[in-house]
Order: structure tokens, then C-alpha cells, then sequence
């Protein structure tokens, strides 16, 4: 069986006189059919670098993507690539941006971003683009198909037309709950080249997609939201095995629509409520999602961290590294058809502090 | 005679309907409850801004809608505290810590600001003292 050597084992067994602890990698193990291997990959998400002034940056931000840089270089055996699932910067600005990126050169392996609004609407991802690339994107890797999409476009009007300047844009689409902000969307320009990058792959082809924002409707007013969501779906429900990836929510959410069984990422910045929290508004969080325990605020890293991505037959596992909490495991079952959390998914066994009001 | 005097003005004055302490108006309730909303508006508008700490952090960024705030609970036990707790030392905690800033006296009006701001999000629901 694989081990998997986290940093944590790494510092249990300093004491341990150099015996390394490990853990098993995967609950469950299915072997790939034909050429495709077992591979994982890391992701690491929400940063949200922000600067104070000059080279002055909010200390407590800077720790979270550190240590989950340091930690991931510190995984045996090595992952196949790093996903960055978006929002690098708080405000998108150049130096926000140079100082996340200057964190993630150190990490060993090939990255791939995502999109986050935070990294976008001050320049339309500009700077972004030229340190990571194209906004949109597909790559293979061992068989599985990847798509990366930008799901935090919005409408032209208020992209271009509604707001005096780029900064005042910026500021109004940062603010989670502010009512100026607008529906995160993929687009029909996208959704086009989508279609054309999926019609040529076979549809028993594993397919696994990264956005930024979910590609389900949570609760518009934090835009836990994607407009065209059910039409981008559409897309992928004719594949027998896919997975979507986002970001965004800072929490753990997963869930299962047809084909498409859907995993959150942590953030390394700070946790987000459960919007069905908020008292004064309705929610759509997945019946499925067994929530991450309810933030300590006196730990400044609660309820943060970073991800293992297990891709065991094309289907995704998902190990939560959770620096202050037990680590959660969330992986497809493939006699429920759906994804499960591998020791809290039944009412009996979870915590309290898994209980959010 | 004088004593009677005052006595009647003072009946007077207490009995006129503006001054009558079990009376008010629709017309009261309005201005009362736009007293409130206008420092509730005070308090989202430090909680969305950042301005009582000094590295640009904002309430907000953590805590949308003032949710996970929990107003209905204080005051509770925190052990961190290693005591019973009321809601503006919470906030007080945050404004120290992740915001960086300097703590805020009970009465300050930006700190009733921002206590207005967290219950009025959190109207309707129960109050539950102490729970965790």
C-alpha cells in the first residue's frame, strides 16, 4: 500500500527517533483499468495576499500559504502537479500578485492556477496572465482529461460600464456579501470553446474541472454561485466519471448531481460561515456536505489548509489537511454513486463541532 | 396654597399626552427604530471597511452578513478567556488580533455600532445565553 508522509507525522517522529509515521493514502483503492495509473495531485487555494503598504503585507495571510507551501513540498511520495484554485491576491493588485507568486516558486512540481475574482477585476486578470497564462484551459495527465475554466466573469454592463474606476470595481466585487457586486459567470464564450475542447475526448475518459466559483447555485447573495451553472453542467453530464474542484468557499461542501460529483477546497486565508448560518437569508447547501468543524477564532489557522487530491480510477478522493483539526477525507463511493466523508458521513458519528447555527 | 399650586402645574405637566411615560406614538416608533437603523448602518459600515484596525482587514472578510458571530449566545463561557465572556470583548478580541488594532471601550459609539450591526443580522433568532 502507498504511505503518505505528512509533515505532521514528520514532526511526531522527531521524537520518535527518526521513525517516520505514516498514514495510508487511500481509504479506498480501486485499481485503473487499461494504461491509466493512480496518481494524486496537491491543491492549495484562497490566499488572498493583501497589502498593507509598500512591502508590507497582512501577516496572518502570508502564514496560511507558506505553510501549506512548505507542507505540500514535504509530501512523500511526491504528487504529480499543484493545483492553485484562485484568488492568490486580495485586490488584484501587481504587488499582491508578485508577493503570492514569489511564495508559490518554491513549491517542487509543475502549477496550474485558477481564476479568482480577487486576482481579476482590477486589470481583467492581466498581471495574472502574464505570470500564469491563459485564463481557460485544458491539459491530460495520465488519462484524465483537465479542464481549468474562469467561472467569476460577470455581465459586460457592469464589468465595463458601471463603476468610475478599476480600483472602485476591484473593492465592490471583494466584499463576499456586498449587494453591488454582480452573479459570477462562465459565459457563452467559454461554455463554446468548452463544448469544442470536450467534444474531442472520449466520453469514458475521466474529466475533472477546475473553476474558481462552484458550478452549482449555493446562495447568490455570497456568490456561492455560478449564473450558467446548469447549462456548463449540461456539458458534462454525458461523461461517465466527472469531478468538479472549486474554490472559493473556504470550507468544505461536497455533493453529487447526476454524473458531476462536486468537492470544495479549503482556503490557507481564513473559513467562511455556512451561508445557511445567516439568519436572514435562505441557502442551498448540498444536503451531502458534512460541514468542516465551526471556526476557533483564537487559533489563527482554524479551519484553514490545504488539500490531497487522490485521482484512484479517474474519481476523486479528497484529504483535508486541516491544520488545527483532525484530518477529513471525502472520496466517491462507488456503491452510492456519490461522494462520502470516509468517517463522519452518518448523523450518529459526527462532532459537535460540526454543528453549525 | 403655593405648595398646591406647583402640585397642579406639576399634574399638568405629567398628564399632558406628550410627556406621558406609558404613551407613544406610531410616529415615536419610526424615529426610535431609525435612531437604531441609522447606527446599525454606522456599524456595517466599520465592518466593511476595516477602519478600527490598522493592516486593512475588515470584519466583513471573515464574518459576511455578521454571520458566525453568534450574538444570541453572550455571554458564554470562553475558555480561551477562562471566563464568561460578553459579545463586545469578542469583538474586541477581533479588532486586536486579526485586524490589529487598539480595543474599543463597552460604550465607545463605534463599538455600539458594531453590536447594533451583529444583532440586527441575526434578528429572529432565539436568544440562548451561554451556549457553545
Amino acid at each position: 500500500m502507498s504511505r503518505l508522509i505528512t509533515r505532521r507525522s514528520v514532526i511526531a517522529a522527531g521524537a520518535a527517533a527518526g521513525t517516520l509515521t505514516t498514514l495510508p493514502i487511500s481509504m479506498v483503492r480501486l485499481a485503473f483499468g487499461g494504461t491509466r495509473e493512480d496518481f494524486s495531485f496537491t491543491y492549495i487555494s484562497d490566499s488572498h495576499i493583501q497589502q498593507i503598504k509598500g512591502a508590507s503585507f497582512v501577516r496572518n495571510w502570508d502564514m496560511g500559504l507558506k505553510r501549506a507551501v512548505a507542507e505540500a513540498n514535504l509530501i512523500l511520495p511526491e504528487a504529480d502537479f499543484v493545483m492553485f484554485g484562485g484568488d492568490l491576491a486580495q485586490l488584484g493588485k501587481k504587488d499582491e500578485l508578485d508577493h503570492g507568486a514569489e511564495m508559490l516558486s518554491h513549491l517542487k512540481g509543475k502549477l496550474h492556477c485558477v481564476m479568482g475574482e480577487h486576482d481579476y477585476y482590477l486589470d481583467l486578470g492581466e498581471y495574472w496572465s502574464k505570470l500564469y497564462g491563459p485564463h481557460w484551459y485544458s491539459f491530460d495527465h495520465k488519462g484524465v482529461h483537465f479542464v481549468v475554466l474562469n467561472s467569476i466573469i460577470t455581465t459586460d454592463e457592469w464589468t465595463f460600464h458601471r463603476w468610475p474606476t478599476a480600483e472602485q470595481r476591484m473593492l465592490e466585487m471583494a466584499g463576499l456579501d456586498n449587494p453591488n457586486g454582480s452573479p459570477f459567470m462562465v459565459g457563452e464564450k467559454q461554455r463554446a470553446w468548452l463544448k469544442d475542447d470536450l467534444d474531442k475526448v472520449s466520453k469514458d475518459t475521466p474529466l475533472i474541472v477546475f473553476s474558481h466559483s462552484p458550478l452549482q447555485k449555493i446562495y447568490k447573495g455570497w456568490n456561492f454561485w455560478t449564473d450558467d451553472a446548469e447549462q456548463v453542467q449540461a456539458l458534462l453530464q454525458p461523461f461517465k466519471t466527472v469531478s468538479v474542484i472549486y474554490g472559493h468557499v473556504h470550507q468544505i461542501q461536497y455533493n453529487q448531481i447526476g454524473n458531476i460529483s462536486f468537492n470544495a477546497v479549503m482556503a490557507t486565508a481564513w473559513p467562511w460561515p455556512y451561508p445557511d448560518t445567516y439568519a436572514q437569508a435562505g441557502a442551498h447547501v448540498p444536503v451531502l456536505t458534512v460541514p468542516m468543524n465551526r471556526a476557533d477564532p483564537f487559533f489563527e489557522r482554524d479551519a484553514t489548509g490545504w488539500q490531497m487530491i487522490d485521482v484512484n480510477s479517474g474519481r476523486v478522493t479528497a484529504r483535508y489537511q486541516l491544520w488545527d483539526n483532525q484530518e477529513r477525507v471525502v472520496g466517491y463511493d462507488p456503491k452510492l454513486g456519490k461522494p462520502v466523508d470516509k468517517r463522519y458521513q452518518e448523523a450518529i458519528v459526527r462532532k459537535a463541532p460540526q454543528l453549525h447555527y | 396654597m403655593r405648595r398646591y399650586a406647583i402640585a397642579l402645574v406639576l399634574g399638568a405637566v405629567l398628564l399632558s399626552p406628550a410627556t406621558r411615560a406609558d404613551e407613544f406614538t406610531a410616529a415615536d416608533v419610526d424615529r426610535w427604530q431609525g435612531e437604531f437603523d441609522s447606527v446599525a448602518k454606522k456599524g456595517r459600515e466599520l465592518w466593511t471597511s476595516g477602519a478600527v484596525g490598522t493592516n486593512g482587514v475588515a470584519c466583513a472578510q471573515c464574518h459576511p452578513n455578521a454571520a458566525n458571530t453568534h450574538p444570541e449566545t453572550y455571554p458564554k463561557f470562553q475558555k480561551q478567556l477562562g471566563k464568561v465572556a460578553q459579545l463586545f470583548e469578542m469583538v474586541n478580541w477581533c479588532i486586536r488580533n486579526p485586524l490589529q488594532g487598539t480595543a474599543l471601550a463597552a460604550d465607545d459609539p463605534k463599538m455600539t455600532a458594531f453590536v447594533a450591526y451583529i444583532y440586527k443580522e441575526r434578528k429572529g433568532v432565539p436568544i440562548d445565553a451561554g451556549k457553545h
